[in-house]
């Protein structure tokens, strides 16, 4: 961020400040005690609430706690094979897949597509902006109603495709037994692919004009610096782009249930949908604890690199 | 302009306005469909305008939603205001009282960030069960507040790290101390911060189901999130109600963000220049 | 302006600190925003009552009663006890959304009872339901002392008595009772064709050719999510076995592998191909509106609560039957309310429930709610046509609990049963759906 100079403010606040005569190093010491402890009850918090809880969720993910009556007999991976070997699971896995697949690409490729647009001096270019980010202003039950209205068979889109002439294409959206992931991946896209626009419209602005001119003067056409200059320097963003569109993958939730719930055969069945099922609907505790675990576990795998990257700039 | 470039804008103009035509498209439908009345709302006439302006369903969305639209201002505007301080505090830690092990601590903390919840839901009602908060409005803002503690940390640290530490050290020849430092110096240039973490926060918030579904366990005190979805349960579902209810719920966010969506664009794009 | 410089990943990194993980970006030299301004409106400065807390006289209600016919019901309750306790404020709770029948509300009440926050009393499914979810674990209060005080040993039907007892205590008050067999017809639909409403499945069978003939889906199905099939097929598997066989599924006496349960996944199975064909895409909450529309199913099986909705609707071509091959059966559900134990007002939850077991409440509750009473001795003159021949039946049949909600057996194993149908629906496969119950009954450990 760049500052311009030193606020008045503070200037005037320094001068104000009553001055302490003793310079001694332990000052130094002192301060950096008090900056522990003021932190100390956020550190406390972040221990207990999520590195506390991630432990327990796994040990009751090892008990019998299957019923109304709590039961913290130790059953090992009783409840992790159960998991595993269960149908509904498998089908939660292969909808993770399509609808990862259809989330991220969509994000990320209209994303970038729409930004690159936008960064040829269009008029009106606030205006375009504005309407394509505010989807993510809303939550994912609103999203989510509006487009199970939009995604009935007999109506909605399918109406429009009927009005220009298209009556025998009539997809049944989020109720196809097999693929109504997809469906909801057209939601999900809906709501987040303005916010990764505006990731790479702010990566584009950041590329210098020589940048461009240079590759022109090369000879590359339009398409070939984007290909070689442009799309290679804003990996970074890309990355960025997969980790946050990933994470929203593991955990959706509340969209899916303000569309059609499981759907029919697990249709559009998500695991943190079927975690809270097993949990808050049959009971099964330490079943509902392993799959919040195994999604924890999930998450890891982009997290960790995700923060590696962070490391290096954290460390500055 | 050469005819070939003419073209090649008027292609640009086209795709873009496409897309803008589809990212409107579910909230003109929400508002058409939300200005009928009952009888108006059926699957073969959903795509023509309202008759006229009939707002029973805004009247009757209200009449079911409105406890829950003020608790979730009750709970939303504390929570984003608490949030934002500790994670001013935090941030100033982080970025100027870089103690050993600090940058690793800071690590440690943006895990948070990406949490699924449900690897934690559990353990936080048996926990909050224990606390007596469990169904309370506070306890709620509790979480909240637990965790957004990552977020504004990393938001108000990346900011802090922008002020030079050549001023920290001359305060503190001057003798300023760790709270003179935040007060005198830090503090006055931390409203743009503050402007973005209260936003930031203040949308998710007010946007949650999950959380609020689970820790207010009381239907009369659920965020609005969650009392939309209740009406979107019900039995006979009238769609009209139901559009009615979503706008009424997105209406906050989006009202922020379009008075304040200069100030993010622009920030964006003052960030991506820094040099 | 113009950077000099070519962005490097650092510098990247230091902007994606703000503006990747938060849809926030910000302005350095942006005229800094008033923090005031993100709330735009001002919060009331009211307190949120805190919940249950000492002092208050109140009584709060869960229950998933939140459209049409249930909401004037439960509001004619409230009505009696308003007027009878007028210092007490009645807080509902009522919470439909989620997954399945009462999915959030049940979610939300389990998550209370287990954390010992309890609501006064709670709508609760007679029977398995009940025992099963709260009274096994404790936390429930025998209620002899009221059936003896209200008398209610002796107004309600021994059957029903026995459904909601458990180790001999009975545990909660029925309100009502809701017969699941009912075969809903349009008879604009069928005199079009010029069919009778069918009494065997056979029958279904030949009616509904007749009606695909004139392009008319037999049967109402909506199966987006689990339960309707669910329901179905407890009608089915009533039609097929005599009642003690259909008891002894839930003893472990009936194997799920048995003949007459594969038979009855095929009845199912078969009627499918006669149902709207976008029964996948519909869920339980659509399909009034589609059963009364104009190009709607000519039939649908469904509980009694069916009749209070079509009412609602100002719907009137239609009529009823037993559901096809249970002439003479009656599968009861029964919508009770009991005493769960640190009710933050167990005086005004006591009183809810004399309300609940009163001949006055009931016969307020039933009409609109389109159910039958379950005392014996109500005020016939307040029902209607269908009301009255339901309490017939339900005085001379033989009384079978409802799987689907929950007097027969446990919460996890109806829904792991009502999720095996919900595959039967979109496979169509019987032995894979056959295979699933037998897997649920094997977990919830019937005749174990």
């Amino acid at each position: 961020m760049a500052h311009k100079s030193i606020p008045a403010t503070g200037e005037r606040g320094v001068a104000a400040s009553p001055i302490t005569q003793k310079r001694r190093r332990s000052w130094l010491r002192s301060d950096m005690f008090i900056a522990v402890l003021v932190l100390t009850p956020s550190i406390i918090a972040v221990a207990l609430f999520i590195y506390g809880f991630i432990g327990w969720t796994f040990y009751m993910s090892t008990v019998k706690w299957n019923s109304q009556v709590p039961d913290f007999t130790f059953v090992g991976l009783a409840n992790w094979e159960r998991l595993f070997s269960d149908r509904r699971f498998h089908i939660d896995l292969r909808n993770l897949v399509y609808y990862a697949a259809g989330f991220m690409t969509q994000c990320i490729v209209f994303g970038f597509i729409i930004a690159a647009l936008l960064d040829q001096k269009i008029k009106g270019e606030a205006i375009y902006r504005t309407i394509i980010i505010f989807p993510f202003a809303v939550s994912g039950i609103v999203t989510g109603v509006a487009w199970r209205w939009l995604m009935q068979p007999s109506t909605g889109i399918n109406l429009l495709f009927a009005k220009i002439g298209l009556e025998n294409f009539q997809p049944t959206w989020n109720s196809h037994p097999q693929y109504g992931m997809w469906a909801v991946s057209i939601a999900a896209a809906w709501q987040f692919t303005g916010y990764v626009m505006a990731l790479y419209l702010a990566g584009l602005r950041g590329i210098p004009n020589e940048l461009r001119e240079a590759a022109a003067i090369d000879g590359a056409g339009t398409f070939a610096t984007y290909r070689h200059v442009i799309i290679p320097l804003l990996m970074p963003v890309t990355f960025t782009a997969i980790v946050l569109t990933g994470m929203n993958s593991i955990r959706v939730f509340d969209l899916v249930s303000a569309m059609s719930g499981s759907g029919p055969a697990f249709a559009t069945d998500t695991l943190a949908f079927y975690m809270f099922q097993s949990t808050f609907g049959a009971y099964r505790y330490s079943l509902g604890a392993a799959i919040g675990s195994f999604m924890i576990f999930l998450s890891a795998f982009l997290i960790v690199p995700y923060l590696m990257s962070m490391r290096g700039e954290v460390e500055r | 302009m050469s005819l070939q470039r003419l073209w090649s804008r008027g292609a640009i103009y086209l795709v873009l306005t496409a897309f803008a035509a589809f990212y409107l498209m579910p909230f003109y439908v929400m508002l058409i469909t939300s200005l009928k009345p009952y009888a108006d709302v059926n699957i073969t006439r959903m795509w023509e305008l309202p008759r006229g302006i009939y707002l029973d369903g805004f009247l009757e969305a209200w009449r079911l939603v409105s406890p829950n639209f003020k608790n979730s201002v009750i709970i939303t505007v504390p929570a984003a205001l608490i949030s934002a301080f500790i994670g001013s505090i935090n941030g100033y830690i982080f970025a100027k009282w870089r103690f050993r092990g600090a940058d690793t601590l800071f690590i440690l903390f943006l895990v948070g960030m990406f949490l699924p919840y449900q690897g934690i839901l559990i353990p936080l009602v048996l926990t909050l069960q224990a606390l007596k908060l469990y169904g309370t409005v506070i306890g709620l803002i509790l979480v909240h507040c637990i965790f957004g503690i990552p977020i504004t940390a990393l938001l108000f640290r990346s900011y802090y790290a922008g002020v030079p530490n050549e001023l920290v050290d001359a305060a503190k020849i001057d003798g300023c101390g760790f709270f003179g430092i935040y007060r005198w110096i830090l503090l006055p240039i931390s409203m743009p911060a503050f402007a973005v973490v209260l936003l930031w926060q203040f949308t998710t918030i007010w946007n949650d189901y999950l959380i609020g579904l689970v820790v207010l366990s009381t239907p009369r005190l659920a965020p609005i999130n969650v009392a939309v979805q209740n009406i979107a349960g019900s039995w006979s579902v009238e769609w009209n109600v139901q559009m009615a209810a979503a706008l009424i719920a997105a209406l906050p966010t989006v009202l922020v963000y379009l008075l304040l969506g200069r100030l993010f664009m622009r920030g964006l794009l003052a960030g991506a220049l820094k040099g | 302006m113009q950077s000099k410089r070519v962005v490097n990943r650092r510098q990247f990194m230091k902007y994606l600190g703000f503006g990747a993980t938060s849809a926030a970006l910000m302005a350095a030299c942006a005229a800094p925003a008033a923090p005031g301004a993100t709330g735009g409106a001002q919060a009331p400065a009211q307190e949120a009552p805190a919940q249950g807390a000492s002092g208050e006289n109140q009584l709060e209600i869960f229950s998933w009663w939140t459209s049409g016919g249930e909401v004037e019901a439960l509001n004619a309750l409230y009505a009696i006890y308003s007027e009878k306790y007028p210092d007490v404020e009645i807080i509902n709770a009522a919470l439909a959304g989620g997954a399945g029948q009462g999915g959030n509300m049940k979610a939300l009440l389990e998550t209370r009872m287990q954390g010992g926050q309890p609501p006064d009393s709670f709508q609760v499914h007679l029977g398995r339901e009940l025992i099963d979810s709260h009274v096994i674990p404790g936390r429930m209060e025998p209620l002899d002392f009221l059936y003896e005080e209200e008398g209610l040993y002796d107004v309600f039907p021994q059957d029903l008595i026995e459904i909601a007892s458990y180790d001999g205590h009975p545990w909660s008050v029925p309100v009502n009772i809701h017969r699941s067999n009912v075969l809903w017809y349009r008879t604009d639909k069928l005199e079009a064709v010029g069919a009778e409403p069918p009494t065997t499945w056979d029958e279904f069978f030949e009616v509904a050719e007749m009606l695909k003939a004139a392009g008319i889906p037999a049967l109402a199905v909506a199966e987006n999510e689990p339960n309707f099939s669910g329901h179905v097929f407890e009608t089915v598997l009533v039609a097929v076995m005599d009642p003690e066989t259909y008891r002894g599924l839930f003893n472990g006496s009936t194997s799920w592998e048995s003949e007459q349960v594969t038979q009855a996944l095929e009845i199912l199975n078969r009627a499918y191909d006669y149902a709207n064909p976008d029964y996948l895409s519909t869920s339980w909450g659509d399909i009034n509106d589609r059963y009364v529309a104009d190009d709607g199913p000519a039939m649908m099986i469904m509980g009694d609560w069916t009749h209070g909705v079509l009412k609602s609707k100002g719907f009137t071509t239609y009529h009823w039957a037993p559901s096809p091959g249970t002439q003479g059966k009656f599968i009861v559900l029964s919508d009770s309310f009991g005493l769960p134990k640190n009710a933050p007002h167990r005086e005004n939850a006591i009183n809810w429930l004399r309300v609940c077991g009163s001949r006055e409440g009931q016969d307020a509750f039933n009409p609109p709610k389109g159910s039958i009473p379950a005392r014996t001795d109500a005020d016939l003159s307040v029902y209607d046509e269908y009301q009255l021949e339901a309490m017939e039946d339900f005085k001379t049949n033989i009384l079978v609990p409802s799987i689907q909600h929950g007097a027969a057996a446990k919460q996890s194993f109806v829904l792991d049963y009502a999720i095996a149908l919900n595959v039967l629906a979109t496979t169509r496969d019987v032995a894979a759906a056959q295979a699933q119950l037998i897997q649920a009954a094997e977990d919830a450990g019937f005749g174990a």
